[in-house]
């Protein structure tokens, strides 16, 4: 039995006193995908952060195929096979779209020259951004600028797919080929954790559906199940307006 | 005639600042640290190579790639030992690091060479030039020197826009924290960028020491200000605005001179100034805060 692709165990991220993450407890088995709801502030975009490295942990452990990673730099666990995209997209500007791939394929998935150029091309490719290779990335409008980073995360080929709030401001058939986009990628044996509003979007791929709210999960199971659960109700009327 | 002498010498002066100017703004764009020690490693590079020369029969020439060689590894260090733990300290930090090596530099150096000039000698090159007729003539070594900054300058770019590692760095600049997430290690980017940086100063010093004859310890304080008017007239972030930046503050101090021996600080600065004012993102930059 080989070990879980992700295991979160009692992860806690405090930033002085405010504790936005409080004993998380996750583990994704590998080509699982995960969708992750709960009210703004909820700590969503933090777990995301803590899992790829970019915030570490106050207490508790993260596992990457059963590997500690807790400790191991973001630069490290990339990678390792962890590509995350950001909620509020930060492209580097200055480089072309193409060139903003190449990076992650060049430097995540290790690959040199004409290798590196085709995993860059066909990540553009999968992102439908392929046309736009060739723009400066400071100048896609945002919805551009939303797939690049599902691009650049995936240029550097990753094993787990750590997705922010993807599908925000899409039309509806611009939501549909995301849709078709994310199974695809699901099918060929990715693992997703998806945070998203979207739950529309969301429930068509994920297998399981995790909700957030005050640093803590509080319902994890079946997306449809968890959606009817009086927990979820509770957090989303008794949390934002949102 | 003597004014298209004077401006013709600005233009090859230029080429100094615009080669000391190329590593600050190069720094400054992939780490935002204000090198204050900018001037201090200049003339520092002018020591490596003159003492190599004097005190070890190093041949003149050869002292350029020692000096670039010996500099460089410092920024490795100074990245590595200093510079990495201060940047995770906040923006200050590492600004107040680069202020105490800019003290520690010409301290150490009049400890142990004392105040007297140390000759950099280049024998005739020094004065050979190229007669244009009418009273005008170029020198080979500022034209060498101009020669050397557009092959730098030319490198750099080159090196930032057509191979790899320079992606990685522009990348880096934009971005730092993203750019881990694509599992780029910052710090050896950091490490790069400073061995570049440092060993490029060390060139401009090189040359700089070899066009004023010899190099005394606190130059730097002289040359620091050079370099960021430089940077600051051709604007941030553009390489070739940096070249421009040189020629400008250059013919500014060379028709300074012209008027007035006491002047050629004076109009650089004043030059400098207006261009702060009427232009602040500097004449090809996109913006001084950017």
């Amino acid at each position: 039995m080989t070990a879980p692709l992700l295991e979160v165990d009692h992860l806690a991220v405090h930033f002085g006193e405010l504790r936005v993450l409080e004993d998380v407890e996750l583990t994704v088995p590998r080509g699982q995908a995960v969708g992750i709801v709960g009210p703004n502030g909820a700590g969503k975009s933090t777990l995301l952060s803590a899992i790829s490295g970019v915030e570490r942990a106050t207490a508790g452990s993260v596992r990457l195929a059963g590997r500690d990673v807790t400790r191991t730099s973001a630069a490290q666990r990339c990678r390792l096979g962890v590509g995350r995209s950001f909620q509020i997209p930060r492209p580097f500007g200055d480089l072309t779209v193409f060139e903003n791939a190449l990076v992650g394929a060049e430097r995540g998935a290790r690959l040199r020259g004409a290798p590196a150029r085709e995993q860059a091309l066909r990540a553009l490719e999968t992102a439908g951004l392929l046309h736009l290779a060739n723009k400066p990335a400071g100048s896609l409008p945002l919805l551009g600028r939303k797939r690049l980073e599902l691009a650049r995360a995936l240029a550097t080929g990753p094993d787990l797919l750590l997705l922010d709030e993807i599908a925000g401001g899409l039309t509806e058939a611009e939501a549909e080929e995301l849709v078709a986009t994310v199974l695809s990628l699901k099918e060929s044996g990715v693992t997703i954790l998806w945070i998203e509003h979207v739950v529309k979007a969301l429930v068509q791929v994920v297998d399981r559906l995790v909700c957030l709210a005050y640093g803590r999960i509080r319902v994890d199971g079946d997306p449809h199940e968890v959606l009817a659960s009086d927990e979820v109700a509770e957090v989303y009327l008794g949390g934002t307006a949102a | 005639m003597n004014w298209l002498n004077a401006i013709l010498q600005g233009v090859l002066l230029g080429g100094i600042f615009a080669m000391a100017a190329a590593g600050l703004s190069l720094v400054f764009g992939v780490m935002r640290i204000a090198n204050l020690a900018h001037g201090d490693l200049m003339i520092l590079g002018g020591y490596v190579a003159s003492v190599t020369a004097a005190h070890y029969g190093v041949p003149v020439p050869v002292t350029i790639v020692v000096s670039m060689i010996a500099v460089g590894a410092l920024g490795y260090l100074v990245q590595r030992s200093l510079l990495d733990r201060a940047m995770g300290l906040g923006e200050l930090a590492p600004m107040l690091v680069t202020f105490g090596i800019s003290v520690i530099i010409p301290n150490v150096l009049v400890q142990v060479f004392s105040s007297d000039a140390q000759p950099l000698p280049i024998g005739s090159l020094g004065t050979a030039s190229i007669d244009l007729g009418g009273g005008l003539a170029i020198g080979w070594f500022p034209l060498i020197t101009v020669a050397a900054a557009v092959a730098v300058l030319v490198s750099l770019h080159l090196f930032l826009f057509r191979t790899q590692p320079g992606r990685i760095v522009r990348a880096t600049s934009d971005d730092r924290a993203v750019v881990r997430l694509m599992g780029v290690d910052n710090r050896r980017v950091y490490a790069l960028t400073s061995v570049i940086a440092f060993a490029t100063v060390a060139l401009a010093g090189v040359l700089y020491t070899m066009r004023q004859g010899g190099v005394t310890p606190f130059e730097g304080q002289l040359t620091v200000l050079f370099a960021f008017e430089t940077v600051i007239i051709g604007g941030l972030g553009s390489l070739w605005g940096t070249l421009a930046g040189g020629v400008v503050l250059g013919v500014a101090q060379s028709v300074g001179a012209q008027i007035s021996p006491d002047l050629p600080l004076l109009t650089g600065h004043v030059v400098f100034l207006l261009v702060l004012v009427f232009r602040p993102q500097g004449l090809f930059g996109r913006s001084v805060l950017a």
